[in-house]
């Protein structure tokens, strides 16, 4: 005896959490079966395979006709097939467009091309994420890419409001084509870079001046994953502190008497400081270029990150160089610089 | 005379792409009334158009109003082609057609196409000025009111309950006209949608007219149903019962509420009722009814001299007619009911404990085209009403009965739609009745047909039926047949009326079974016609059921009015005590024709009653019930031979007794192996296939405390000499009794041991008074012994002569349990439990199966079907099982026979969670409900000397004061009786005031008096009652609070129920009754047959919502999928799918979002400016 047609379509739709998660794991509906298996419920509940089976495939049906809404997930909220409490949506929308942080750093910085995507098998492979979850999440990256690719304000909010998540590091990473892949950033996860693209978002970005876009200003109409054009223009200006002598002797000088005897490393600090400095500088110098701006995190691991591990810098020495460091000069433009600089800095000085 | 219908086309939102090139749309709407039809502009280039229209003005009759839908066509313009359809939305605008509805339609719709579904919303608003129409012979009946709900609506009380309304019309299917041949899927599918709703708008303002006829103002209980007869046409038909319902005007607010409707209820002028007759003196007392005037009416007395089977109800004793006879409904022509085929038509009758020996008594006859058969299912007839009357027939019972019986004989039909009834009005239930008639589908000719098309607007295409001379008639008279049918049965059983009535047909190529069925009953006339009970169907508004109301105390809260109104001021039938009055036998036992166990009454001791009752209804709230209720089915499968017209009908007429018994059977020892003793809300349905016959019966088993315990089930087996089948056969009875054993515990059913003291308790009075009421026979009188171990004495014998037997035996036992935590039922509230929480799921679920064996066989395809029904259970359980602990309410079972070997199953219910706890705190207070019973006790005692006072008080509505009390005293912990006691002597001392009642005042002390001296010895016989269903006090206590109207509108919950757990139900919003039809060409690539129908339902469901949301409703309450028919083509990769639902939009108010008030009893008391008493208890 088989069922040729076998559905259960509840008012308000049932949701299985643990089911979702299958089928966002890219699992088919067998393969799922089996799982939900292995995890007992048929112990617990003393239910059948068959009604398994059933369950499963029922849930899959109402996914796989709930995705085309999570592709827009406003539309999700406005939908009348569905009925589901707010709170399960929410949970949707999140589960969906959830990434495994590994798939996201392999990603991270690359095209979001059709060429990207046949690669998908090997990072499949590496990071150890089911190919269909890779392809969903890809898919997931693209869509949010595309979709605000046009857009103008705020990024994260923009991203926040069509896709209700915080989906930005992603897509600015996506956007300004930061080379992550070198072997020397390998110890740096996904959240460290997520964190970075905040802090940069947050400090550099348009929006982060707290007025609003001027429209006659030329970046008023670039889109907010890339840095404001001026911004990166006046940076240039900085290296003078670097080019200058004198500049750079007073700096040392300030930074240095404040620091006496307040940091273990003050020796190793004195020998290196107009390294550090002039990559401290540079790296913002260089951010016009685009194949220049690709070089950004190797740059601060290169010539500020590895040197100062070598010294044995602790975190706290770090952290108060670089505040002295920023606060030893007074101008608006050199703070905006340091804030995000100091905050992916300390971010990424781990092991 | 017209009304104007206003529609604005505000704007759309995710529309489909249908311009490929650019990814956009260019839209417009198309709006149609009728035949007029308004455009929008077009909105270019856009999936979100706005189009912000103006007001389109529709200037019609309210005829057109009521029969036409407003129907919204969204179109992608083309300027070099013709324009795309994207969607329709049909609105029924009938809700705006009465005041007390909605005032606006104004939301988002979904865009429905027949070929891709939901695409895309469009916001619209619908407003109607109706000007007032003073023209009688009009053919509208704007403001009658539709329910589907099968009891008197929530916010309404009942003034009178008029009775039957049906009506069908015929048309041709558009799916079977040659233009079809040359027409699109789309457009058939429109056609066909379309068709039916206009048909639906007809009939139902056909029925309102007879409603307007009978002076009702409403429909409550309507089911409107299709058959799809194929080549031979499309019948919409519909069945409800017409009530004249008035609006409580605080419903939602104040706890007296019901105080103050009475009032008015007296300046209803009687003489509007067109029935000078009887009990025409309106609200006066019944005592000055009594003028012994009432005469078996000339149709009465034709029907049962004309009825061989010897139905008459002796109106000998009756004096002869007084007054000329005028018929209730004179539109309708009293039918003689002995139509040829009812003369054989057998009655099998099937006692508690007969052997299959009856079934050879069965032999269906053919008659002409038609086969007929029938049955009565359960404790039949004393057949003679006739001799009970006579023989008991002391003046007063002769009375009561010709009282009533001419009340409702008048009536054609004295059938009611509704299963849950105000308290007093279901006197006795004397036990299922059911008809069944198989007749082979003629096609229909239209010869009219070509001539109207020319001519007449085509909303006028309707009228063929009346050029289409005799097709509705014959369907009609097909219908008629099976209705006299049903209502001799219950003339059979001594019952005038037919509750819990409902019908059904299963259509297979041309033939067709007509089914009709109910419960047999006794009713208290009073509440046909009098205005006077409106006390206590008022009470039963405001107390609707379920999550507050359920269970003993409800009885003996209810009792006295019912006492006094039906029983003891017509002063004719010993008062019935709450909670058993409806188990007693209506029929006469001296007179039995079959062999039927009837002991006397476990509960008040004074009545016979069968030992196991079946009935279609719902479990009445005052009936005592021991432990909980389980759903039980009775599945069964029959080979038939594939045959052609009539040798095919013939076959199945032969099929259907032997089905009717053998599910019966089952019935009855699967609720034997519960160890309960009846079965409520019985629906049986036949349904017929190419090449078997199916039957599925589901019922809810309950313990009534009245009945006696039912005895096990003993095996016997053929060849008792054999050894090892000895011992398979003990091995097997082993099972039995283990399987009762564990149910038992399971359902918690543990009745009390009844002690035998009880024959000798100190109740001399009842019996006096039952010598000097009934000249029943003074040796029914007198068996004394009760036999109280009778029950288990009597234990169902098994016999197993052949592994049919074995097997079916074996099939008992399959029957699993459900999980822990889980219950079901398929009446509306679960005897037992009370204490539901807000958390509801509705759910539909559809399977198709292939019985496929090689050879099929009865058994191995009973197994599967058994199988399949069971596994679907299970799936619900578990896919239910987060919502743990809860109960599957109002589990509905449809089965469809596709095609060969296919079976489709849909199941409708809705689960609803409770709360575990607090059920355990309920049973807690056993003694106190003990206590309780007792008081009531002394109350029936007491109405004796209430009889005599004559209490001008014919309404007594009494108020929920008393039950806010019960709830507060056992809260409180303070001895429930006294509370009670104090209580209602604080109510009566209020009734005092009020000058009517001057001379009850007296009574008062009396009644306190004897109240006290009578509850000592009555309490240990009424111990019994332990496990009778707790209150859910808590519940009351929202009733003592005001309203306050804001709900979230975003969520529509739906549910089968008539009542929502935790939420007060402020306003009905109307009918919703919807049909759509779903096909596909691309079968595969929607998800196959599953993906197809999972993503029809939820659109369908979404409709709804929208519909209802849009009426500015907040859920659907009575919901039901009526029909749900699935046609698929693999191999041409199409499929299609017709679904039929219906149900009434409500506004709900969560209880918590109601200010609680505190619950004091001085509040709680009635109004001393309420004109009416309030007597309670």
């Amino acid at each position: 005896m088989s069922s040729d047609l076998d559905v259960f379509v509840g008012n308000t739709t049932l949701i299985d959490e643990e089911v979702y998660r299958l089928w966002l794991d890219g699992h088919s509906v067998a393969e799922a079966v089996a799982r939900r298996l292995r995890g007992g419920v048929l112990e617990r509940e003393g239910t059948s395979v068959a009604v398994l089976q059933s369950d499963t495939r029922d849930h899959y049906r109402t996914f796989q006709m709930l995705e085309r809404l999570l592709h827009a997930p406003p539309r999700l909220l406005q939908q009348l097939l569905f009925q589901i409490p707010p709170e399960r949506q929410a949970l949707l929308v999140q589960r969906y467009y959830a990434f495994d942080e590994a798939l996201a750093r392999e990603l991270l910085g690359k095209k979001l091309s059709k060429g990207t995507k046949k690669e998908l098998d090997e990072v499949s492979a590496r990071t150890g994420v089911g190919i269909r979850s890779c392809r969903r999440q890809f898919d997931n990256f693209k869509r949010v890419f595309k979709a605000v690719e046009e857009l103008r304000g705020p990024l994260a909010e923009n991203i926040q409001q069509l896709f209700l998540l915080d989906y930005a590091a992603i897509v600015f990473f996506a956007n300004s084509r930061f080379e992550t892949g070198k072997r020397r950033l390998q110890f740096l996860s996904f959240a460290d870079f997520a964190a970075c693209a905040q802090s940069m978002m947050g400090h550099w970005s348009q929006g982060a001046l707290g007025e609003p876009p001027d429209p006659r200003a030329p970046e008023a109409a670039e889109p907010d994953g890339d840095l404001p054009k001026s911004f990166l223009q006046d940076l240039k200006e900085l290296k003078v502190l670097v080019a200058d002598k004198d500049l750079l002797d007073q700096h040392k000088s300030l930074v240095c008497s404040a620091l006496r005897g307040k940091i273990s490393v003050y020796n190793e600090l004195e020998a290196n400081f107009k390294a550090l400095s002039r990559a401290l500088v540079n790296v913002g110098g260089k951010l016009t270029h685009a194949r220049d701006v690709r070089d950004f995190f190797v740059d601060l691991v290169e010539k500020v990150i590895e040197p100062c591990r070598s010294d044995k810098w602790s975190p706290g020495d770090l952290r108060l160089f670089l505040t002295h460091y920023t606060a030893a000069r007074h101008q608006a433009l050199w703070e905006r610089y340091m804030a995000a600089i100091t905050a992916c800095l300390l971010r990424m000085y781990h092991d | 005379m017209p009304g104007k219908l206003k529609v604005k086309i505000v704007a759309g939102r995710h529309l489909p792409v249908m311009d490929r090139a650019s990814d956009l749309t260019d839209a417009f709407v198309e709006v149609k009334f009728g035949n007029t039809t308004f455009k929008t502009d077009v909105y270019p280039k856009s999936l979100n158009p706005q189009w912000n229209s103006e007001w389109f003005k529709f200037e019609v009759d309210d005829e057109e109003l009521q029969d036409e839908p407003l129907q919204i066509t969204v179109l992608d313009h083309d300027t070099y082609s013709a324009n795309d359809a994207i969607g329709k939305v049909y609105i029924d605008i009938d809700p705006l057609l009465y005041s007390e509805a909605a005032t606006v339609i104004s939301g988002w719709f979904p865009i429905y196409d027949t070929i891709h579904g939901i695409r895309g919303e469009i916001n619209v608003v619908v407003k109607v000025d109706l000007f007032n129409d003073l023209n009688r012979f009009r053919q509208s009946s704007c403001g009658v009111k539709f329910f589907c709900t099968t009891s008197i609506p929530k916010c309404y009380r009942a003034v009178i309950i008029h009775g039957f309304v049906e009506e069908l019309v015929v048309n041709e299917d558009p799916e079977y006209q040659w233009i079809d041949r040359i027409r699109t899927p789309r457009a058939s599918n429109e056609a066909r949608q379309r068709l039916i709703s206009l048909m639906s708008g007809e009939l139902q303002r056909k029925i309102g007219l007879k409603v307007l006829e009978m002076r009702g103002n409403a429909v409550v209980g309507y089911l409107q149903c299709f058959d799809l007869e194929g080549e031979s046409g499309l019948v919409v038909r519909a069945i409800g019962t017409a009530c004249t319902l008035d609006k409580l005007s605080n419903t939602s607010a104040f706890l007296p509420a019901c105080n103050s409707p009475s009032k008015e209820m007296k300046e209803i002028p009687f003489n509007e009722d067109p029935n000078p007759n009887t009990y025409s003196s309106g609200p006066s007392t019944p005592l000055k009814n009594q003028t012994y005037s009432f005469s078996p009416s000339k149709s009465y007395s034709r029907q049962s001299s004309s009825s061989d089977t010897d139905l008459s109800l002796t109106p000998k004793t009756a004096p002869s007619p007084q007054r000329p006879r005028i018929f209730l409904f004179p539109s309708s022509p009293t039918l003689s009911c002995d139509s040829p085929h009812l003369k054989k038509s057998c009655l099998l009758l099937l006692g508690s404990s007969i052997k299959p020996l009856h079934s050879s008594h069965v032999s269906p006859v053919v008659l002409r085209k038609s086969v007929s058969f029938t049955e009565e299912l359960l404790l039949a007839a004393s057949g003679m009403g006739s001799g009970s009357a006579g023989k008991e027939g002391g003046p007063f019972k002769t009375l009561l009965r010709q009282q009533t019986q001419s009340a409702l004989e008048q009536r054609e039909f004295p059938f009611f739609t509704l299963t849950t009834f105000p308290p007093g009005f279901l006197v006795h239930v004397g036990g299922v009745v059911s008809a069944r008639s198989v007749k082979l589908l003629d096609r229909i000719h239209n010869p009219a047909f070509v001539g109207i098309m020319g001519n007449t607007r085509s909303y006028k295409l309707l009228d063929w039926n009346s050029f289409n001379s005799d097709e509705p008639e014959t369907r009609d008279a097909w219908w008629a047949e099976i209705r006299q049918e049903i209502k001799s049965h219950a003339k059979a059983l001594g019952c005038h009326a037919v509750v819990g009535y409902s019908e059904s047909t299963s259509i297979c190529e041309e033939v067709c079974i007509l089914s009709a069925s109910g419960t047999a009953a006794v009713l208290n006339p009073r509440f046909l016609q009098d205005g006077t009970m409106e006390g206590c169907l008022e009470q039963r508004l405001s107390w609707q059921p379920g999550f507050f109301s359920i269970g003993s105390e409800k009885g003996e809260v209810d009792f006295f009015p019912q006492s006094q109104d039906s029983s003891s001021l017509l002063g004719i039938e010993e008062a019935s005590p709450p909670g058993c009055g409806f188990c007693h036998i209506p029929y006469d036992e001296l007179n039995m024709p079959f062999p039927a166990h009837l002991t006397y009454c476990y509960n008040c001791r004074k009545q016979k009653v069968p030992d196991v009752l079946f009935t279609t209804i719902d479990l009445p709230v005052e009936a005592i019930v021991v432990g909980k209720g389980c759903l039980i089915q009775a599945r069964l499968c029959r080979l038939k031979k594939k045959a052609q017209a009539e040798a095919n009908a013939t076959s199945i007429s032969n099929l259907l007794p032997f089905m009717e018994y053998e599910v019966h059977t089952q019935l009855m020892n699967k609720l034997k192996l519960r160890g309960m003793n009846a079965l409520f809300g019985l629906r049986i349905q036949i349904t017929v296939g190419e090449n078997m016959l199916m039957g599925l019966a589901s019922a809810t088993g309950v313990y009534l405390a009245a009945l006696p315990t039912p005895g096990g089930i003993q095996i016997a087996g053929k060849t008792p000499n054999d050894a090892t089948y000895d011992q398979h056969i003990s091995h097997m009875q082993k099972k039995i009794n283990d399987t009762i054993a564990k149910n038992k515990e399971l359902y918690e059913i543990n009745p009390p041991e009844l002690p035998e003291e009880i024959i000798g308790s100190p109740i001399p009075e009842p019996r006096q008074r039952s010598r000097l009421l009934r000249s029943q026979s003074e040796s029914s009188d007198e068996v004394t012994e009760l036999d109280l171990s009778h029950g288990k004495k009597d234990a169902f014998v098994l016999e197993i002569d052949d592994t049919d037997a074995m097997e079916d035996v074996h099939s008992l036992l399959t029957d699993v349990p459900p999980p822990s935590g889980f219950y079901s039922c398929n009446t509306e509230i679960m005897p037992g439990i009370n204490n539901w929480t807000p958390e509801i799921q509705m759910f539909t679920a559809v399977r198709v199966s292939r019985l496929s064996t090689i050879n099929p066989t009865n058994q191995t395809l009973n197994k599967n079907f058994n199988d399949l029904c069971e596994n679907l259970l299970k799936s619900l359980y578990f896919k239910l099982r987060s919502m743990v602990p809860c109960c599957l309410c109002h589990v509905n079972f449809t089965v469809a026979l596709p095609e060969d070997e296919l079976v489709q199953i849909a199941v409708t219910a809705v689960a609803i969670t409770y709360d575990k706890n607090q059920a355990l705190q309920a049973n807690k207070a056993p003694t106190e409900k003990s206590q309780q019973r007792a008081s009531t006790d002394n109350e029936e005692q007491l109405q004796f000397p209430l009889e005599l006072c004559s209490d001008p008080l014919s309404s007594q509505p009494f108020s929920p004061a008393k039950e806010v009390l019960e709830g507060a005293s056992s809260h409180t912990g303070i001895p429930a009786a006294q509370r009670v006691l104090k209580s209602h002597s604080g109510s009566w001392f209020r009734a005092g005031t009020s000058p009517e009642i001057d001379r009850c005042n007296s009574w008062i002390e009396l009644i306190k008096l004897k109240a006290q001296t009578i509850r000592r010895g009555s309490i240990k016989t009424t111990t019994s009652l332990e496990k009778a269903s707790p209150l859910a006090e808590g519940y009351l206590r929202h009733r003592s609070v005001p309203s306050c109207t804001n709900s979230t509108v975003s969520v529509v919950k739906m549910t089968p129920l008539s009542f929502l757990p935790g939420a007060k139900i402020t306003k009905y919003l109307g009918i919703i009754n919807m049909f759509f039809i779903r096909e596909t060409t691309s079968l595969r690539e929607e998800g196959g047959v599953s993906g197809f129908l999972h993503a029809f339902i939820a659109e369908v469901f979404a409709m709804v919502r929208a519909h209802v949301a849009a009426l500015g409703g907040n859920a659907v309450v009575s919901y039901i999928m009526k029909q749900c028919v699935f046609m698929e083509n693999p191999n041409k990769n199409q499929a299609q799918c017709l679904i039929n639902v219906s149900g009434d939009a409500v506004i709900f108010v969560r209880e918590s979002e109601l200010e609680m008030l505190p619950v004091q009893p001085s509040t709680a008391a009635p109004q001393p400016t309420s004109s009416a008493g309030d007597v309670t208890t």
